[in-house]
């Protein structure tokens, strides 16, 4: 079937701030299907409220709307731009929601606009849980059995239809406490008791256990005519009861025969028919281990984070051909890129391994849970290929950046063997590494399996790599034993390590003497039955290297930025994608090395070569050795980039753009003390420490409070505000949990205004596209913080200072690119915090906002361009319009007992944008789109540190005008009612009712202002309050700053919002 | 012990010996299949050829004996990449090497599959011999593989006197069992002759379960033997080597196709009634060897994703439009993947409705072949 006619104008709705659950995969799909419309001559309209992503761009879509995701915010958009469809499956749950709403309201009909690409019969049928049900009995696909009951008799009934062990999830429980797994009667009386006790409702939904099945999932594709593919299926290596996003998963599936291979996808396609599909679809199963039972866990009618690793897995690119198909084509009718021969109507063959491994934020929030369960916990994934499982796993593992390069994880070879056993019960971000240590130790195989029912196939696939640990350790080091090494994936420097040589000894018996070196194998969704055109490659060793390196272009490498992380979003997807567009307009070759399968950067028709490999020294090398590239560009691929700058240089691989020592140098605080000196620009008193003795003296000498941090790291990771000598001891202790090479630092903290300017330089000229003030004051991370685009507040004079000392800044470090500047602006005087010569968070926003192209202008002032001559002038730009307004977005609910206390450590997974004329509806527009939508009951809670309390007066007394009912603990209602506020009294936790937890449970509160004491200690009550408003879903603001902003943007409430085509800024 | 691959063309790998220790020469050919290994080795269409695997692990799930397509392993030589030493799943009774072992077929692992696969791709399809003996003198062996040809392949698979199995005698498969499938009820029981060029065993399986009671005859029986018996169908199979070898049958087949008895015919099956009709079959580069490609029905216009293994294919110039019409063409390289004949209950499929391994989405022709003998009534 061809193109359908009355398709030109399609609105594509984008998936709004990354949180854990939904993140980079979506500008991926999004990016790409907005391509393949353009592609088809359609006019797209965008709507997004994520400012970082690519698909926001204005070469993506003609116009481009970064606004609040709200129902009423497309409407509107929907009566001013007139489109005929819209294509609701590409913006994960949040899009196919607002479509759906949009639909059932009769808007859509009203204004003669069609979803595209399924229907919302389509979308009931899969996403409500009855229907789901219902469908799937109508075509004889067995679900999980589940009934909600509300006696205990209804429970021993039912389970005794089902069979035990069953699962107890009492309704409207925090965290699905009182919940739990019977495997008998007596126990799930008294599990079911308890549970109904605890639950608000009086419900407990009961439900069939297969936990411990193989959890297994295939990507379908299915068009209009009814032609469906599997694109391929996969297996999670951790069974039934761990999230698929917490998942270590395999593709294609290890250990299913092709019986169950076979049953599983006629079900997937059975499925995918009944519901009427068209377009991409995941299909989720649990498969018993011992016989051919299954059951459909769950089926998402759209693209997802599943269906994004399976294009990069196959090659196959799955949101192109889904926009396609939602234009009408059938999968017969349009090619298949990646061979250009043949059609999308196939199924990839691989000839190849795919691991991924998820990436967690537990190194951030020290506090919470590691335990892995069905809600998901992870902020990105990594993807390895290679021709063996084990290697593909090798891989897999550095490619995480935990400075882990094996199957040994420090600190288990010292627990005993009981330790281990009873370690192998926890399901955590580290089972992985126990089975490996269980496995020395020699506990069977069966044990192993008993307790964690990982399949043995993968067991035995981990003890092959121990094996290996074992020779390298045991036997003469020999061309053979080199080489099975190397084909299991062992870096260099691990078997180094083993066999007690150097790493440049190592290499060089490999490299030298053996002469093995890494061959590339090209994925072309066919398993080389077709010649493929995609420059899509992945490195194995002992084989055939098919990558022909030619040398007709000047040739760069882009150095991606791996794995989506809090405080390496993708912010740096964006630089390094606009990095390569911009070199390749420039004539040169470009190859990016990632190793992500969310990103637009691993797409293999962006950059001229796209290499899928961990970005280590050692991979990166192996990639030079062949490619031989005429520079490398690591200033947009964010720490990960920067860290490898050494290693490439000592390849002899020119660093484009700002030198090594330039980097070095704004990282190392003497030789950035002497610089600061030179340009006579003041910064915050500071030292340099090593021990506790040395930070505490230092932390005296400068006066509390102080700011303690580790150098070189990552959106502040480990940085704490220290008001005692006792909380220098406690920070102290925490950053050298793990070996510090560099010194820590500690500074004088100065609460004042904190500003941010990002800016391109050439060694002469700067251009700074706008400054951004902070909200919050100085103490909360850069990346945490409300960022106001033009600065509000800071006149004319404190802006030429800071446009002076970055201008002086940029040339002392001799900045070739990209540099990012932190300042504090205090009693006046401006400070210098923090210099990164590179690009920074803030850099796809600034340049969306007004306009500039910074990431283009770096690439081409590193290519030797001059930036008085790229035509957006010098100096400070000119303010744009629009005041841009950049929200934090979190993701605490997902992290059971993270601290949500905002503080110099970075925690925030996303951003959004509010964008207006004026900078009340901006404000207004930006805590929309992160999802606060106020006022609901009017009803809140404050309880604030004793510092807070004479500012809380203010705030409490705003939100009292607005009609606010106040509640504050016992000294915090004191205060403000000694100053006119009717604030009522409340105990905290423990109290008798009327307590805060009655409070929140009421479901009444709006709001929780709580801004936290000092410390880490999680016993304090403060904590509780915000853990449970949290999995409560009441809004928390632990700064005042942040709730005299919020306050700010209800005062200035207004009902129909102006709407911007940023295309036209 | 080492073990060496040497192709026509001179290339030699050097890999681990699996399964017995001996020397073959055969013709190489690839398949992309990344689960069903054990229906590989026990399809008799492979015959004449030793089997690269392209999908690199292979083992994985063991052996599951209930899951052979005949009751031998066919293929002269294996070729793969990596064999699994821990086969697991849960009815896996044995591991591929012990099968590799118990039924004397030599190997090869822990060659660069890919690279063997790009040159047959390349080069075409090439003979080539397996062999642990490390003092091969090259020049002899590339000699000795130009002359091989693969000859005579259909006598050495096809039974040795016919045998019926009757809806009776269903045996379920091991999922049959677990989801208590068995003959189709209130089917009709039709008589099926199905000529066993080389049959897979699920051929004949998807008939009984329908119903049918599938008389199999050896590939030399006459079409007067088989008429004799007044079937009402006939079931051509699939099979190994050149069909244009097979001229006794081609001429038996034309009989069948006069005499009015609806045909299904399956692969070879498919070429010989080409053939039998006039019709010219010609060597593939490559063939087509998997489970993922596409045919699409041109009368509907559907797409299916089906299991192949041919190396000849009917060329579509030599069809007599007025004896028959192409209905399925490969939707990659637009060969003929089946054809439907005039004026007669005969369709033929390249194409293996009967998968094993593979998706089962063209089983459906089965029912077609019922309806046929239904309206034959």
């Amino acid at each position: 079937m061809p193109k359908r006619e009355d398709i030109k104008k399609v609105l594509v709705i984008g998936s709004g701030p990354i949180v854990i659950g939904q993140a980079a995969e979506f500008d991926y799909a999004g990016t790409q299907a907005c391509r393949s419309l353009k592609e088809e001559g359609m006019t797209v309209v965008l709507v997004n409220s994520n400012p970082a992503t690519i698909m926001t761009d204005k070469d993506i879509a003609d116009m481009v709307y970064i606004e609040p995701l709200t129902p009423e915010v497309v409407k509107q958009i929907i009566i001013e731009e007139k489109p005929d469809s819209i294509l609701p499956t590409l913006g994960g749950q949040a899009a196919l929601n607002i479509a759906m709403e949009l639909e059932e309201c009769g808007f859509l009909k009203e204004q003669n606009v069609k979803l595209i690409g399924t229907t919302a019969l389509t979308i009931k049928k899969a996403e409500d849980r009855l229907e789901f049900k219902k469908t799937m009995e109508k075509i004889g696909e067995p679900c999980a059995p589940s009934e909600i009951v509300t006696t205990v008799e209804a429970a021993v009934a039912f389970a005794g239809t089902i069979g035990y062990p069953v699962v107890i999830r009492p309704a409207y429980t925090l965290g699905g406490s009182g919940g739990g797994i019977a495997q008998d009667e007596e126990q799930l009386r008294t599990i079911c008791e308890n549970g109904l006790r605890l639950s608000r409702v009086g419900q407990c939904l009961i439900e069939r256990c297969i936990a411990g099945w193989k959890e297994i999932e295939y990507e379908v594709m299915r068009d209009s005519a009814g032609n469906c593919i599997t694109v391929c299926n996969m297996e999670n290596i951790d069974p039934v009861g761990v999230h698929t996003g917490d998942s270590i998963v395999v593709a294609p599936s290890q250990t299913l025969s092709d019986k169950e291979y076979q049953m599983l996808r006629t079900s997937a396609l059975n499925i995918i028919t009944e519901l009427n599909i068209t377009g991409g679809c995941n299909v989720q199963y649990a498969l018993h281990p011992d016989t051919f039972e299954y059951c459909v866990i769950e089926v998402n009618p759209r693209v997802s984070r599943s269906s994004a690793l399976a294009s990069k897995a196959t090659g196959y690119p799955i949101a192109k051909v889904s926009a396609k198909i939602a234009l009408g084509y059938t999968l017969d009718e349009i090619p298949n890129a990646v061979t250009g021969k043949t059609v999308a109507s196939f199924e990839p063959a691989l000839d190849y391994v795919v691991v991924k491994i998820p990436k967690w934020p537990f190194d951030k929030f020290i506090m919470a849970k590691r335990t892995l369960t069905t809600q998901m916990k992870a902020t990105g994934e990594v993807m390895s290929i290679c021709t063996s499982f084990e290697g593909a796993l090798m891989k897999a593992i550095r490619s995480l950046e935990q400075n882990l390069y094996s199957m040994r994880l420090p600190g288990l070879a010292e627990n005993s063997t009981e330790e281990i056993r009873e370690k192998l019960h926890r399901i955590d971000d580290r089972r992985i590494f126990v089975i490996a240590e269980a496995i020395r130790r020699g506990i069977s195989y069966e044990e192993i399996h008993d307790i964690t029912k990982i399949d043995t196939w993968f067991l035995d696939k981990i003890a092959v790599l121990t094996e290996m640990e074992e020779r390298l350790k045991s036997e003469p080091m020999t061309k053979k034993l080199m080489l099975d090494a190397k084909r299991l994936e062992f870096p260099d420097r691990v078997i180094a390590e083993l066999t007690g040589k150097t790493l440049k000894e190592t290499k060089q018996l490999r490299k030298e003497v053996y002469g093995i070196h890494a061959a590339y194998k090209t994925v072309d969704t066919c398993a080389a039955e077709f010649e493929a055109e995609t420059p899509y490659y992945y490195s194995c060793f002992a084989s055939e290297n098919e990558v022909e390196a030619k040398h007709e272009r000047k040739k760069v490498m882009v150095l991606g930025s791996g794995p989506i992380r809090i405080g390496q979003g993708i912010e740096f997807d964006f630089c390094s994608v606009h990095s390569v567009w911009s070199l390749k307009r420039s004539g040169y070759e470009t190859i990016i090395v990632n190793n992500n399968p969310e990103t637009v950067s691993t797409d293999f028709d962006i950059a001229d070569k796209l290499y899928f490999e961990p970005l280590t020294p050692e991979d990166v090398e192996n990639i030079v050795d062949l490619e031989k590239p005429d520079g490398a560009v690591v200033q947009f691929g964010g720490q990960t980039a920067i860290k490898l700058t050494e290693a490439l240089l000592k390849m002899g691989v020119p660093i484009l753009g700002t030198s090594a020592e330039n980097v070095d140098a704004a990282e190392d605080r003497e030789l950035f003390d002497e610089i600061l000196e030179k340009c006579r620009i003041p910064r915050p008193a500071g030292k340099t420490v090593f021990t506790t003795e040395e930070a505490i003296a230092a932390a005296n000498e400068l006066g509390y409070p102080v700011l303690v941090r580790p150098s070189y790291v990552l959106g502040g990771a480990g940085m704490q505000i220290a008001i005692s000598d006792s909380d220098v001891r406690e920070f102290m202790a925490v950053i050298n949990r793990n070996v510090q090479e560099h010194p820590i630092l500690v500074d004088k903290y100065l609460m004042g205004k904190e500003v941010e300017v990002d800016a391109v330089c050439d060694g002469e000229d700067i251009l700074i596209p706008g400054i951004m003030e902070h909200v919050e004051r100085a103490g909360i991370h850069s990346g945490d913080s409300i960022s106001v685009y033009p600065a509000q507040s800071l006149g004319e004079h404190v802006e030429e200072v800071i446009v002076d000392y970055t201008r002086k800044l940029a040339k002392a470090l001799d900045v070739i690119g990209l540099i990012n500047i932190q300042f504090i602006v205090y009693k006046g005087e401006v400070y210098v915090i923090e210099v990164n010569p590179r690009s920074s968070r803030t850099v796809p926003y600034i340049s969306k906002v007004t306009g500039i192209p910074i990431v283009d202008l770096a690439s081409r002032v590193i290519l030797g361009e001059k930036v008085k001559n790229l035509g957006f002038g010098t100096g400070l730009a000119p303010e744009a319009g629009y005041i841009a307004i950049k929200m934090p977005v979190f993701s605490f609910e997902k992290l059971r007992g993270a601290d949500i206390g905002l503080g110099p450590e970075m925690k925030s997974t996303g951003e959004c944008l509010g964008i207006a004329k004026t900078f009340n509806e901006a404000l207004y527009k930006a805590f929309l789109g992160a999802g606060i939508k106020l006022p609901k009951h009017k009803k809140m809670i404050i309880t604030v540190k004793d510092a807070d309390k004479p500012e809380a007066v203010g705030v409490a007394k705003r939100f009292e005008a607005l009609g606010y009912e106040i509640y504050a603990t016992r000294s915090t209602a004191q205060i403000l009612q000694n100053n006119g506020v009717k604030a009522i009294p409340v105990h905290k936790l423990d109290g008798e009712s009327p307590n805060v937890m009655d409070l929140l449970l009421s479901h009444e509160i709006d709001l929780v202002i709580d801004t936290p004491t000092q410390g880490r200690d999680k016993s304090r009550d403060g904590f509780l309050i915000r853990r449970v408003s949290i999995e409560t879903g009441v809004t928390v603001l632990t700064s005042l700053d942040t709730a005299n902003a919020l306050v700010t943007s209800l005062e200035n409430r207004q009902n129909a919002l102006t709407l911007v085509d940023i295309a036209k800024l | 012990m080492k073990a060496f691959l040497i192709l026509e063309d001179g290339t030699v790998f050097e890999g681990t010996s699996i399964g017995s220790a001996g020397e073959v020469i055969s013709e190489i050919v690839f398949n992309t299949s990344m689960t069903g290994y054990l229906e590989v080795l026990t399809d008799p269409s492979y015959a004449g050829q030793a089997v690269v695997m392209t999908y690199p692990l292979i083992g994985n799930y063991g052996i599951c004996y209930s899951d052979m397509e005949s009751a031998k392993v066919w293929p002269d030589g294996y070729i793969v990449r990596e064999l699994s030493r821990l086969p697991s799943n849960f009815r896996s009774q044995a591991g591929i090497e012990d099968v590799l072992k118990a039924k004397d077929i030599p190997g090869i692992c822990g060659i660069d599959t890919r690279a063997l696969t790009r040159i047959l791709r390349e080069r075409g399809t090439m003979n080539g011999m397996i062999t642990t003996n490390a003092d091969y003198d090259l020049q002899k062996v590339l000699k000795q593989l130009k002359e091989y040809r693969v000859t005579g392949v259909v006598k050495k698979v096809t039974c040795e006197k016919k045998h019926t199995t009757r809806p009776e005698d269903f045996i379920p498969t091991d999922l049959e069992k677990a989801k208590q499938i068995g003959v189709s009820e209130g089917a009709k029981r039709y008589n099926v002759a199905l000529m066993d060029f080389g049959s897979k065993k699920n051929i004949e399986h998807c008939l009984v379960k329908r119903g049918c009671e599938v008389t199999v005859y050896p590939a030399y029986t006459t079409a007067e033997e088989i008429l004799k018996d007044a079937p009402d169908g006939v079931m051509l199979s699939n099979g190994p080597g050149d069909p244009a070898e097979c001229v006794e049958i081609i001429a038996e087949i034309k009989k069948l196709c006069d005499s009015g008895v609806p045909i299904f015919a399956i692969c070879l099956g498919h070429q010989l009634t080409a053939l039998a009709n006039g019709f010219q079959t010609a060597k593939m580069k490559y063939g087509h060897r998997g489970a993922n490609h596409p045919v699409k029905d041109l009368e509907s216009g559907r797409v299916y994703i089906s299991s192949q293994n041919h190396g000849y294919v009917v060329m579509e110039d030599s069809i007599d439009p007025a004896v028959a019409k192409v209905s399925f063409i490969n939707a990659n390289d637009h060969t003929v993947e089946g054809l439907r004949y005039l004026n007669k209950k005969v369709l033929t499929v390249q194409f293996h409705p009967e998968a094993c391994a593979g998706p089962q989405d063209s089983e459906f022709l089965f029912d077609e072949f019922i309806k046929m003998m239904e309206v034959q009534e």
